[in-house]
């Protein structure tokens, strides 16, 4: 079993999440996928962008990468193609990929390069203390949609698979074994991955929609959540997890050191 | 020295940062600097090096960012409009000390303003385009042949300081064709890397006695350094201290000094007797020196400094050509007034200072001009 302190930058410890923050149980799950498949620490970057579980490199102990608020992935992108034998991760808010890194992100999805994206989707912007973001959905409240909110949310799963994502999952932080899983097949699939995961933001979120604490939040994904079914198109939970996409295409690595070899260059 | 090749300014750009060791080209097409992106396009691959063509401004010099920590040279390039976006990250990189090159074509704005016209429109937006105090050393070409020198040099300084670095130059230095005899044995600087192994002890912001530079390292080497636009110490972890934060910004912007030797690369035409001086840049310093042999065949004393180093301002050089001969200081802009201000400001009122400004899109015309001009000189 994964021991996970054996990864953590304890001297940096305490972190800022809330108490009943889904953040530390996404971290904990990527790190025990890494260690579960062995890849070789000092070949694996951690990257992200701005916002609340953005802040988890700085906890994790590899050569991590807290960038600017949505461009994780083009910088990620470029560790990549500078360093195709880095294993690249990106952890990512729902704000930080689907608003303000929105373009960065469907542009990764059809681009292909390795990468694996964990978005930890708590449906709100926790850092700024908690006004909607692209994922909040219809008719929930937040500081900003104090009447209740009238943006339709994204669904990120079929956005990345409608953008060219060859591997796409949804888990949840309930759902935690299961996720880890998921990321575990998501670092394993040759392409561009994405795992979303449900949290939950006890803080501004939960209170603001009277959800209650963070024991009833993660009853709530308990019992918000049901499995993804072959051939099912309609289901009765808000929320289906489960893995959607898992495709094979070109990797964009791959397809560049053939145009070296087109161009009569070396790797 | 090499026969002399007919080569474009943004093509001898790429050629130089070639040259410099450029292994990672990522950009956004965007005129007049579109043509760095293609010929970096057919010329990487050749070198084993990569492009990659991103879905905006920002992207691009992220990736280029991730590039750099990754441990390649890598630069972008564009051009008003996406100079503005790129903003956000050029501090990044300031912030970071990442080593990057941004290929800056001026065009007349604001906004799409004139996309294919000549201006010098972001001189001070290179200087103070990003939020809070940052160096930002800016290299200006004059020629097709300084473009690839000045290239090199844009990547030596990025590596040698650890910060961003712009080459910036106008649209009719970027697009004009010129025969150019380039030698084969320029200077290429690699940044320094940390002479310890990796350890639990390593820390990636630490100055050597001495410097004020930090070595650095790459991702994959097993350091497993953290780097943020946070404010940090030298652990490279955020922190709101505010005594560690003045001494990074102290660091940051101390380590890019005005009276660095190295930046001494600024020209003196018949500045020793002149009484009119005067001070330009980029393509209006090739009109300006034409005048100067004009004026000079008529028996008028008359001088030209061109700045090939914009940022920081070369106080030091620029000072020295003060003497009691100068009445005139002239500075022709392709702007209606950017960089006189901080000529005007250096100059201390030891001598009169004019702008001749064209805000038209158009290049200076010699007689033009020199109409202007003699109408400060006879003043």
């Amino acid at each position: 079993m994964t021991n996970v302190q054996d990864y953590l930058r304890e001297s940096h410890m305490p972190h800022i999440w809330c108490p009943g923050c889904g953040n530390g149980i996404v971290m904990g799950n990527i790190i025990r996928a890494i260690d579960e498949l062995g890849l070789d620490r000092d070949k694996t970057v951690i990257v992200s962008g701005i916002g609340c579980s953005s802040r988890a490199p700085g906890y994790m102990d590899f050569d991590t990468l807290h960038t600017a608020h949505g461009r994780a992935l083009p910088f990620a992108t470029g560790i990549k193609m500078a360093n195709p034998d880095l294993h690249v991760i990106v952890i990512s808010g729902d704000g930080d990929a689907t608003a303000i890194g929105g373009n960065h992100f469907i542009h990764a999805c059809r681009r292909n390069v390795d990468i694996t994206l964990v978005v930890v989707n708590n449906c709100i912007y926790g850092m700024t203390s908690g006004q909607f973001s692209p994922m909040t959905p219809t008719g929930k409240f937040a500081t900003t949609a104090v009447y209740g909110n009238i943006d339709r949310p994204f669904d990120l799963v079929n956005l990345a698979g409608g953008a060219g994502a060859t591997y796409v999952a949804r888990g949840s932080v309930y759902h935690a074994m299961q996720t880890k899983n998921y990321i575990k097949h998501a670092i394993e699939h040759k392409g561009f991955s994405v795992v979303e995961c449900l949290s939950t933001c006890p803080t501004y979120y939960g209170r603001r929609n009277k959800i209650g604490d963070a024991v009833s939040m993660m009853e709530r994904l308990r019992d918000d959540c049901t499995m993804l079914k072959p051939g099912v198109t309609e289901y009765d939970k808000p929320f289906v997890i489960g893995e959607f996409v898992n495709r094979e295409a070109k990797e964009y690595t791959e397809a560049y050191d053939e145009v070296i070899m087109k161009a009569g260059g070396k790797k | 020295m090499s026969k002399a090749i007919l080569l474009q300014g943004n093509e001898a750009c790429v050629m130089g940062a070639i040259k410099a060791g450029m292994r990672l080209f990522a950009g956004y097409p965007i005129t007049p600097s579109s043509e760095i992106a293609e010929q970096s396009s057919i010329l990487l691959p050749k070198v084993g090096g990569k492009f990659l063509q991103m879905e905006d401004e920002i992207a691009s010099i992220a990736a280029v960012c991730g590039a750099s920590l990754a441990g390649k040279k890598a630069m972008t390039a564009t051009s008003g409009p996406g100079f503005s976006l790129k903003q956000e990250l050029i501090g990044y990189a300031a912030m970071a000390e990442l080593p990057i090159v941004v290929a800056m074509i001026m065009r007349a704005g604001p906004s799409t303003g004139l996309p294919t016209s000549p201006a010098q429109g972001d001189v001070m937006q290179a200087r103070w385009g990003t939020h809070g105090d940052h160096p930002m050393i800016t290299l200006c070409p004059s020629s097709v042949k300084e473009m690839y020198e000045l290239t090199i040099k844009a990547f030596n300084f990025a590596e040698m300081y650890r910060t961003p670095v712009l080459l910036m130059t106008d649209e009719v230095i970027a697009h004009m064709r010129e025969g150019v005899a380039l030698e084969d044995d320029y200077e290429v600087v690699d940044r320094v890397h940390p002479a310890e192994a990796p350890s639990k002890d390593y820390l990636p912001y630490k100055v050597e006695e001495g410097s004020m530079v930090p070595p650095m390292a790459a991702y994959g080497e097993g350091y497993h350094f953290h780097v943020t636009g946070l404010s940090h110490g030298e652990t490279g972890f955020p922190t709101n201290t505010p005594a560690v934060h003045e001494k990074l910004m102290a660091r940051i912007n101390g380590k890019v000094k005005e009276n660095d030797p190295n930046f001494a690369i600024n020209e003196k035409y018949m500045t020793d007797d002149a009484e009119h001086i005067f001070v330009a840049y980029g393509s209006v310093a090739r009109t300006s020196m034409n005048i100067v042999k004009r004026l000079r065949s008529e028996g008028i004393k008359a001088g030209l400094f061109t700045v090939k180093m914009l940022w920081p301002f070369p106080k030091t050089e620029y000072q020295s050509l003060l003497n009691e001969n100068v009445k005139n200081i002239i500075v022709p802009e392709m702007n209606l007034g950017q960089y006189v201000g901080e000529v005007e400001r250096y100059t201390e009122g030891k001598a009169k200072v004019s702008l001749i400004a064209k805000a038209s899109g158009e290049l200076f015309k010699t007689e033009e001009l020199y109409n202007d001009v003699m109408a400060v000189i006879s003043k």
